[in-house]
């Protein structure tokens, strides 16, 4: 099989990591890795402990990609590693074995157009929960509303608006910058730090507009998640939303109960209908609570979606290409009783790449994925029969 | 290293941010500044995260460039990142027992989070010990082992099976083990797989098949495991049948001993007639559909409560499994299932869910605190979406029961040396990067023996057991740690103290010489002889007393 290699621009066995090219790269891009809450350069890593550690040019960002002058990492690497000139490769690998693990992707919850989000700042997909709740996160682990994060970018912005409004004596303009200096000034101010949170499961899963399927995970991170909340703020609420609370693994239920006893999690049995935002920014979500039986609503200072587990887009065209059967919701289709074979002899398959699963069973599956290849490759072949 | 570079004490001290894990609660220019101050200390330096492959970059190349023949690490925990530290003092050609660690994050950071300053100080004095020590540390080999290369798998159930399947077809010598005169485990006791739609039988003569068509594999059944000893790579299992004892010499052992179906006595009017539970109504169906007309289920009976607090995982899809056969067989019969939570969870598992409620399956969700109550041919409940109480006729009420873990699974457990749950589920080494590992090396765990599984999950983990094992049985020869026990022959008193102590019996009295002496290999360094012995004469290598006091007055200094 022929495997496609982009350029990375910088050579692998130069680079050291030290980090100097980063410093020095004058260009400023949102970073994806922690969903745009802050900036990284135009050469980068993706996070700090990713493996190789060496890093890498994003080539519609840096300037010199883009036939303008700069070459700043060039000069400042002592490892001589930067490379402008390198050229996406094939690398021809011949094996007698293929294990796909390609994993999935994250719903996109702008397609829930009632549940706000992207147009709502303080209503947030899960993983970008997990990276305001990480201690090498963009907010080093405090959990500060995303309205606040952009709105202390946004004052820094305006300060500079405002002086040269005050140069060009454009005191209409003046009026409106200050005005909104004033607002967001009291804004971030008054809501810091997200205290009340609600949690919403069964994002674009358990839904038959889109995945008809549980994605399996969701419960346990939203109390995970609720859980850490309250350890990094002692005064932080959280309400779970949810249909079915699945907590079906080792040590799951009572991880469960630990929430609500220990950390005061509240479960709310009942589907959110709907989430608007007030003139504070403040998430108000309407949902029925089916334990009350009662239509109310209740405002938040945060909502974290559970975005469901879909399959990455990816994967219909590597399927394609190896001949893998999909099933109908774009995961690789298995056999229950063969659970790491695909169709194609000599191909496996692990992890969310077959369907939604949670660190535990993935680990196993991936252990279990390397014993079927290992059957093939130690055998020359002869256990592909079985 | 030349010999007088040897004499001379050179330690490298490198503290890790761990993001901000550390860096977020301690005063990291203080430290660094401290461990300078320390004597023999001549290199430190601090970094965003040392296990990083810069960081680890970093340790190779200050060992040559700073001539050090010591390395302390403040950063994590011991548990999950000395060997990647000490492995890169092996390949810097420093002898990996020349390394130590100071854990400033979970025993400092972490635990002192509001108290930046007295953190600070205690990372010092952590720091200062471990400085201490290293000045102290000798260099230790590791001791080669030669490795037989086959596998016993005890229990033949659908993991086990797969397991021992995988292995045989990588190559290896497989002994199964199973205590029944029949392989297949559960499976033998169930009516009908969905979604596989296909009953167990299939799968289980399939399986078996191809076993014993496989010269790899030996089956044993009827066979029960009464004794193992040895360690990784050099196992020794008996195996006792009608009677007789067989030994099995092995490499690695997979516990696949399967779980129980608990009987509810005294539950829900449990009576194995009317009141049943889903495994005996599996059963019956093997004999043809009952004639019911109302049937009821109800889920979590024993599980989820202060008995069991655990959720049983199979047990849902169980009760949805057989409300699809019997609706299938007769849709006019009334399925009724009372549920706390329907634990559908995936793709598969919710198909089938909503395909009960398409077939006309009705749920009712019930309330713990007030749960149904079954009595002459009803049962009644406090329906919790509706606020009130509802009565639905059932000729026929089946409870669904958790898997429990084998009677002899404590035996087991004592046996192997390998830890159970409070529940008697055997405990992985790490709940989520080693699930299927146990923390003893060359034993592994698969199936409901680890905790309630699907046979789709059964069957992975059976292969991913497998695949463990075969990262032992591929090397060609192992090593142990250098940290071992050592009893001094001279000053021993021969009281046995030690031998009380040892947990992996790795300790034995030679009564010729009146004296104890250390299986190095059985050794794991735990100490717990040295910390025993009267005399003095057990030392543990990398713990000495010389170096344990070095570090506790370094401690009283600071």
């Amino acid at each position: 099989m022929k495997v496609h290699r982009r350029a990375r621009y910088v050579d692998q066995s130069r680079c050291t990591a030290c980090g100097a090219c980063a410093e020095k790269c004058p260009t400023k891009v949102p970073n994806e890795f922690n969903f745009g809450l802050d900036q990284r350069k135009a050469i980068y890593k993706d996070y700090a402990q990713g493996i190789p550690s060496v890093y890498t040019i994003d080539p519609n960002n840096c300037k010199v990609l883009q036939g303008q002058k700069c070459g700043v990492c060039a000069k400042v690497c002592q490892a001589k590693a930067v490379d402008y000139e390198q050229k996406d490769f094939d690398v021809d690998l011949n094996v007698a074995a293929v294990v796909v693990s390609t994993g999935y992707e994250l719903f996109d919850a702008t397609r829930i157009s009632e549940y706000g989000y992207g147009r709502f700042p303080n209503v947030i997909a899960s993983l970008e929960m997990e990276r305001l709740l990480s201690a090498g996160g963009p907010t080093k682990g405090h959990l500060s509303r995303p309205s606040v994060i952009h709105g202390e970018l946004r004052l820094k912005e305006l300060e500079k608006l405002i002086k040269k409004a005050e140069k060009a004596e454009d005191s209409g303009q003046l009026e409106a910058l200050k005005k909104e200096q004033a607002w967001l000034e009291d804004h971030v101010h008054k809501y810091h730090t997200a205290k009340k949170l609600g949690f919403i499961q069964c994002v674009g899963s358990r839904d038959f507009r889109f995945h008809k399927y549980c994605s399996s995970y969701c419960c346990m991170h939203s109390i995970k998640e609720a859980i850490i909340a309250k350890e990094h703020e002692s005064e932080t609420e959280s309400f779970i939303f949810y249909m079915d609370l699945r907590t079906v693994g080792k040590g799951f239920e009572e991880y469960k109960n630990r929430g609500a006893n220990v950390s005061g999690v509240k479960y709310v049995r009942g589907r959110v209908a709907e989430i608007l935002q007030d003139e504070d920014l403040n998430p108000v979500v309407y949902y029925e609570d089916t334990e009350q039986r009662k239509v109310t609503s209740m405002t938040l200072d945060m909502v974290i979606l559970a975005n469901a587990c879909s399959a990455s887009r990816g994967i219909v065209k590597i399927a394609d290409l190896l001949g893998v059967e999909l099933e109908e919701n774009n995961f690789i289709k298995t056999h229950p009783n063969k659970p790491l074979d695909t169709n194609v002899p000599g191909i496996f398959t692990c992890g969310c790449a077959q369907g939604p699963l949670d660190i535990p069973e993935s680990v196993a599956q991936a252990s279990s994925a390397a014993a079927r290849a290992a059957e093939v490759v130690m055998t020359g072949g002869r256990a592909l029969a079985v | 290293m030349e010999d007088q570079a040897k004499s001379e004490i050179r330690i490298g001290v490198f503290i890790c941010d761990c993001g901000s894990n550390i860096a977020g609660y301690l005063e990291m220019k203080e430290l660094g500044d401290f461990a300078r101050t320390l004597p023999n200390v001549v290199f430190v330096q601090e970094k965003l995260y040392t296990c990083s492959e810069g960081g680890i970059n970093d340790i190779k190349a200050s060992i040559p460039r700073e001539k050090l023949n010591r390395v302390v690490v403040a950063s994590c925990t011991p548990r999950t990142h000395e060997p990647l530290f000490q492995s890169a003092c092996e390949e810097a050609g420093l002898n990996p027992y020349l390394f130590e660690m100071a854990n400033i994050r979970d025993q400092c950071s972490w635990v002192h989070m509001r108290e930046r300053d007295k953190a600070t100080e205690r990372a010092k004095c952590q720091i200062g010990m471990a400085v201490a020590k290293a000045a102290r540390l000798r260099e230790l080999s590791r001791i080669k082992l030669d490795l037989n290369h086959s596998a016993v798998v005890i229990g033949g159930g659908v993991s086990g099976m797969s397991a021992a399947m995988a292995l045989g077809n990588m190559g290896y010598e497989v002994n199964l083990i199973e205590k029944q005169q029949r392989l297949g485990g559960l499976l033998n006791d169930l009516n009908m797989l969905l979604p596989a739609k296909e009953p167990p039988s299939k799968l289980v003569d399939d399986l078996v098949g191809r076993l014993e068509e496989n010269p790899k594999i030996t089956l044993h059944k009827g066979s029960l495991v009464t004794k193992t000893e040895g360690y990784v790579g050099n196992y020794v299992v008996t195996v006792q049948k009608n009677g007789e004892e067989k030994s099995l010499k092995t490499g690695v052992i997979v516990v696949a001993v399967g779980g129980r179906v608990l009987k509810p006595e005294g539950l829900f009017g449990y009576d194995g007639d009317k009141v049943i539970t889903h495994l005996e109504f599996e059963a019956r169906m093997k004999q043809g559909v009952p004639a019911a007309k109302n049937v009821a289920m109800i889920q979590c009976v024993g599980s989820r409560c202060s008995e069991r607090t655990y959720c049983s995982r199979i047990c849902c899809m169980t009760a949805v499994k057989n409300a699809i056969l019997l609706k299938e067989a007769d849709p006019e019969t009334r399925v009724t299932i009372f549920y706390r939570d329907m634990q559908m969870y995936g793709v598969e598992n919710e198909d089938m869910f909503r395909k009960s409620k398409e077939l006309g399956v009705r749920f009712v969700t019930y309330d713990p605190e007030r749960p149904p109550v079954v009595e002459d041919g009803q049962v009644k409940t406090y329906h919790l979406r509706m606020g009130r109480d509802i009565v639905v006729p059932a000729d026929l009420v089946v409870l669904s029961t958790p898997l429990i873990a084998q009677e002899d699974a404590g035996d087991i457990s004592t046996m192997l040396k390998v830890p159970i749950n409070e529940y008697g589920f055997f405990l992985e080494g790490h709940v989520k990067l080693k699930p299927l590992d146990f923390a003893t090396d060359g034993v592994y765990l698969c199936g409901n023996a680890r905790f309630p599984a699907t046979v789709r999950e059964a069957i992975a983990q059976g292969l991913g057991a497998a695949s463990r094992a075969a990262g032992v049985l591929s090397k060609e020869a192992l090593f142990t740690s250098g940290i071992v026990a050592d009893i001094n022959a001279e000053t021993c008193c021969g009281c046995m103290g030690c031998l009380e102590v040892c947990p992996y019996g790795a300790i034995s009295y030679l009564e010729d010489r009146g004296v104890c002496e250390v299986n190095k290999v059985l050794c794991k360094g735990c100490g717990g002889c040295a910390a025993t012995c009267p005399s003095s004469s057990a030392k543990l290598d990398g713990f000495s007393s010389v170096q344990i006091y070095a570090q506790i007055e370094q401690a009283l200094a600071g």
